[in-house]
């Protein structure tokens, strides 16, 4: 094991760039299955069938399929429906979408644990449609929606690995970059792993402080 | 759902005239939006052929056929090996972290935030790439199963403790006061109403790992993927991969699908008998278990 410090030393740029594009990869698609997520639970609770059937749809679907098949089908399937992009954005496009599913679920289950009757109580004393909104509703179901989507970014973080396997140079995919260079794979994957774990740990650490301090205001 | 969620028409007025034209025009240019998506998707897959005979008819042989019946026999197998394993490490660990002894609970605890933190992906290398190294020839079969068994058993281990937490704590109180020793409070007055409420939460994390072991791809196990694959790359069928992976996706959706029917039903027969104190801890993931790798 003399060669494991020198594995991490001799390969800054590697690493540096390697964290980089995993940071970004988490960042980018982290942003969008908000988006698309929060827009889904929309469809889902909107009055419209077609909407609803929609949202249905892709949560059931999307939830159910291993996000290694995401990526494939995104990675190798697409370029036969003539739909070409760079490899990291389709990376982009499967993380993304995988993720929509389950932030649309977290939203939706959130705003279901407020109680019909805080809604009923602000109309009764004659708060309008935003007041209710805004002072009622939302501050309890912020509380409820924020943990468990928080869970959802943390396991998004540990999943960006998997781009690793379909092209993108993350930071998973140092370990092949050093055995070709000839370095020892087992230092090489302890490097990465402290490297995950440098940025997963205060992720869920911070999250759990969140969901036990909620816990007791709630 | 009890005594009701907020719904939409406890947040506003019976909508007059305007606001129900509005409505209807939110309604349909979503819909419009939705069926511009589908109709994207299908003239895409029209286009480019997906939809010819030749491509599907890779799945009438019986060697095409075979070859996806083996690599999903491989997913199944590989999945149920790692969740014995992983069910086991998780009840090992949660007794550890449940310990009276500092000597246990600390290394449980330990264990448990590492293997929680660390990328399934990344483990499952370790096995494949980083054991040989080492001096531990691995086969691909158990590289994911050790992997699997490893995070998930750290996965199970948080929701074993909550579970036996969850049972309100008169419950051992009583017990303890009744004369029974610690092994016989755990055994029998807190683990068979915590099973009762971890069931269903089980049931969910072990639909995660069933999807997890699509991982196995990754490092040449030649599971179901492996085999769409392969198959994928068949020039007399003009190259099906788009139907195969169809295919294979349905595979995997349809067995989730029946595990996560069986978890719900389970929360509902169970919360049906009043057996346990423990409030259930739900199927839901994205519901009751902020924590855990339930995506």
């Amino acid at each position: 094991m003399t060669d494991f410090l020198p594995t991490l030393t001799d390969n800054w740029d590697l690493f540096l760039d390697s964290f980089w594009q995993t940071i970004l990869l988490f960042v980018v698609s982290g942003v969008i299955s908000l988006l698309a997520g929060t827009l889904l639970a929309a469809f889902r609770v909107s009055p419209v069938p077609a909407l609803r059937a929609f949202g249905t749809g892709y949560v059931g679907l999307l939830r159910n399929t291993p996000l290694t098949l995401v990526f494939f089908f995104v990675v190798f399937g697409f370029p036969y429906l003539e739909i070409n992009l760079s490899f990291f954005a389709f990376a982009i496009v499967a993380l993304s979408s995988y993720t929509a599913a389950f932030v649309c679920e977290a939203v939706r289950s959130g705003f279901n644990t407020v109680p019909a009757g805080q809604a009923e109580a602000a109309r009764a004393i004659g708060l309008t449609f935003s007041q209710t909104l805004n002072l009622v509703i939302l501050p309890q179901a912020v509380r409820a929606v924020v943990p468990p989507l928080s869970s959802i970014m943390i396991a998004l973080a540990k999943n960006t690995t998997i781009a690793a396997g379909f092209s993108v140079a993350e930071a998973a995919s140092i370990r092949a970059n050093l055995s070709e260079l000839g370095y020892p794979v087992v230092s090489g994957l302890i490097w990465v792993v402290i490297g995950f774990l440098i940025i997963v740990l205060p992720l869920s650490w911070g999250q759990r402080n969140l969901e036990r301090r909620w816990k007791v205001a709630r | 759902m009890e005594g009701g969620a907020v719904s939409a028409n406890v947040l506003f007025d019976i909508p007059g005239p305007r606001a129900r034209a509005r409505n209807r025009l939110l309604g349909v240019a979503g819909s419009l939006l939705v069926a511009a998506i589908l109709g994207y998707v299908i003239y895409r897959f029209y286009e480019t052929g997906q939809f010819d005979g030749q491509k599907w008819s890779i799945l009438e042989y019986k060697n095409p056929q075979q070859r996806l019946v083996d690599g999903f026999i491989a997913t199944l197998k590989a999945a149920g090996v790692a969740a014995v394993l992983a069910v086991a490490l998780g009840a090992l660990l949660a007794a550890g972290r449940l310990s009276d002894h500092r000597v246990f609970r600390a290394p449980s605890f330990v264990f448990v935030e590492l293997f929680r933190a660390i990328p399934l992906l990344l483990l499952m290398f370790a096995f494949y790439y980083g054991a040989p190294a080492l001096g531990f020839r691995t086969t691909p079969f158990m590289a994911v199963v050790l992997g699997l068994m490893l995070y998930n058993g750290a996965v199970l281990a948080e929701l074993f403790r909550a579970g036996v937490d969850s049972v309100p704590r008169g419950q051992s109180e009583a017990a303890y006061a009744l004369g029974m020793g610690k092994t016989q409070v755990m055994v029998s007055v807190l683990l068979p109403q915590a099973i009762r409420a971890m069931l269903p939460a089980i049931i969910s994390q072990l639909v995660v790992l069933l999807k997890d072991t699509a991982l196995g791809f990754l490092v040449t196990y030649e599971e179901l993927l492996d085999a769409v694959k392969d198959l994928s790359g068949a020039q007399e069928f003009a190259f099906p991969l788009i139907p195969l992976a169809l295919v294979g996706g349905g595979i995997y959706v349809a067995t989730c699908m029946l595990l996560s029917w069986f978890a719900n039903w389970l929360e509902k027969r169970l919360g049906r008998t009043k057996k346990t104190s423990a409030p259930m801890l739900h199927a839901d993931p994205g519901a009751a278990m902020g924590q855990g790798g339930t995506v």
